[in-house]
């Protein structure tokens, strides 16, 4: 499956595996961040006005 | 028909990134993941870089975006200062992780390409030195963003930053150019000098880019929502403690 | 106009002004650079004119965050910002009482740090050129950097992170004019475009820099 890469398998393979993780980290990074900006504007907006739907 | 400008409202950006982001993120895995398998997995080797030309599927869209990403900061800086719409300040804020991601990214994978050429797993090739640079600048607007408290100072202050500072990335871009001729005429290749790519590799490659645009756009659109999101986070914080 | 400028200078030149400190600072680089590199004197002469040109950068550096930082804190920066003087103005006279303390002397010092440096003597001239050509923009484009971090405690090393990158261009094309001649090669270029640099620095950043200050005194 995987194509022969030659005398240079290692450059090819390190260059798209930090690639695609840091891609992934900073993916990762926005997500998490995300979600807890969400969590806590959600149990603001729940404290403010707690007869309605947040 | 609607103008652009209404999307300056925060609630109406939410709600077209509601939709829009996850529409975005999906191209995005479509031709990243065709780009990317396409070029990895179904080229041959070039005649003269061997397997290496495979890294070129990363490297240019990625250079692509770094460069993108501060060109849409400068606009949105410019928006801000001049129409003051919060939504394009913090579209700014978010897009300079990303940018500075990229930029990274570029770097190394440029840097890995070059090292077969060049025997080094670093060479101060002048497009290499100029996304360098170019790292710095987004190192230090994410810096001047992070220590500025009041919101709106930290916006109008990034903003001079960013604008002042893309006339001088672009001074430095000329300055590298300058500094690697030198007096050795000629004598450092530039990752893609010679590279005529040819069209087997194009279709991977315009994909890949296809790709990273909508993957930047979908980053930027979440990294903009949480943004909005925090900034009434602290409003609303703010409110609470007034009350109290 | 004239008194503000004769005030900051007297200012720096008193106790721990900075004056001496950029100059001693660059000495201190030069004798460490050979104790880091090694004494090979081909060697230092190769690198001498990126070395003092990096020493200006640093030493410039140096008293930057003071720049502004004294007068906002006690209140005078109001003042010159409401004062018939335009804010730009005050920017200009600031970065100019900076670069006749710290870029005038490092112009004038570099040429006896380049023999220590194993520069060749055909670049000697250069490098004073160079230098007072090129550092009055490391003076204004630090006064811009000062402006956007005057409010913040501690922005030194901020400071230091956001204009270091801006001085690019300059370093680059001003050393390159001195080891093009010390070579023995043509430096018109470089050297030319390191003063268009300057000449447009000095003329666009004190706009910049007074848009940022007013920011920060809201």
């Amino acid at each position: 499956m995987m194509p022969d890469l030659g005398n240079y398998a290692t450059e090819i393979l390190l260059a798209y595996g930090l690639s695609l993780g840091l891609l992934g980290a900073l993916i990762a990074w926005l997500w998490a961040r995300g979600r807890a900006v969400k969590r806590t504007l959600a149990t603001l907006e729940s404290r403010r006005s707690p007869d309605t739907h947040g | 028909m609607a103008s652009l400008w209404e999307y300056a409202n925060p609630v109406k950006f939410m709600k077209l990134s509601g939709w829009l982001l996850p529409l975005s993120a999906a191209l995005a895995v479509l031709c990243i993941g065709a780009g990317l398998g396409m070029g990895f997995f179904f080229t041959d080797p070039d005649y003269r870089q061997g397997e290496t030309i495979k890294i070129i599927f990363i490297h240019v869209p990625a250079a692509l975006v770094a460069i993108n990403a501060w060109a849409m900061m400068l606009i949105a800086s410019l928006i801000w200062l001049v129409r003051r719409h919060h939504v394009s300040a913090l579209v700014a804020k978010a897009g300079a992780p990303i940018g500075a991601t990229m930029t990274l990214i570029g770097l190394i994978t440029g840097a890995v390409w070059g090292q077969p050429m060049w025997g080094t797993w670093w060479a101060w090739d002048p497009r290499l030195t100029s996304f360098l640079i170019l790292f710095l600048f987004y190192v230090g607007y994410i810096a001047l963003w992070s220590a500025i408290d009041d919101a709106d100072t930290a916006a109008d202050l990034t903003s001079v930053l960013c604008i002042v500072g893309s006339v001088f990335a672009v001074l430095s871009r000329y300055a590298a150019l300058f500094w690697n001729q030198g007096l050795h005429q000629g004598a450092s290749l530039s990752v893609q000098a010679g590279t005529r790519v040819d069209w087997a590799y194009k279709g991977p490659l315009y994909l890949s880019m296809l790709g990273f645009t909508f993957l930047f756009l979908a980053l930027v659109l979440a990294g903009t929502r949480t943004e909005i999101r925090a900034r009434r986070v602290k409003a609303l914080l703010l409110r609470e403690r007034a009350a109290a | 106009m004239i008194a503000l400028l004769v005030r900051d200078l007297k200012l720096a030149f008193r106790a721990g002004g900075g004056f001496g400190l950029g100059l001693g600072f660059f000495l201190i680089l030069t004798v460490l650079v050979p104790l880091g590199v090694g004494p090979d004197a081909s060697t230092l002469g190769l690198i001498a004119p990126g070395i003092l040109w990096i020493g200006a950068l640093l030493a410039s550096l140096l008293s930057l965050d003071r720049l502004f930082a004294l007068d906002f804190e006690d209140g005078s920066l109001d003042l010159l910002a409401t004062s018939p003087i335009p804010l730009e103005a005050v920017v200009a006279i600031k970065a100019l009482a900076h670069w006749l303390t710290t870029g005038v002397p490092l112009a004038l010092a570099a040429p006896v740090l380049a023999i220590l440096l194993n520069l060749p003597v055909a670049g000697y001239g250069m490098l004073v050129a160079s230098l007072a050509l090129g550092t009055p923009a490391l003076s204004m484009i630090g006064a811009f950097g000062a402006a956007l971090t005057v409010g913040l405690k501690r922005g030194g090393l901020l400071l230091s992170l956001l204009v270091l990158p801006l001085y690019v261009p300059t370093l680059v094309f001003g050393a390159q004019a001195v080891t093009r001649a010390a070579a023995g090669f043509d430096p018109v270029t470089p050297l030319l475009l390191m003063s268009g640099i300057t000449a447009a620095s000095v003329a666009l950043l004190p706009f910049a820099a007074a848009f940022a200050l007013r920011i920060n005194l809201r």
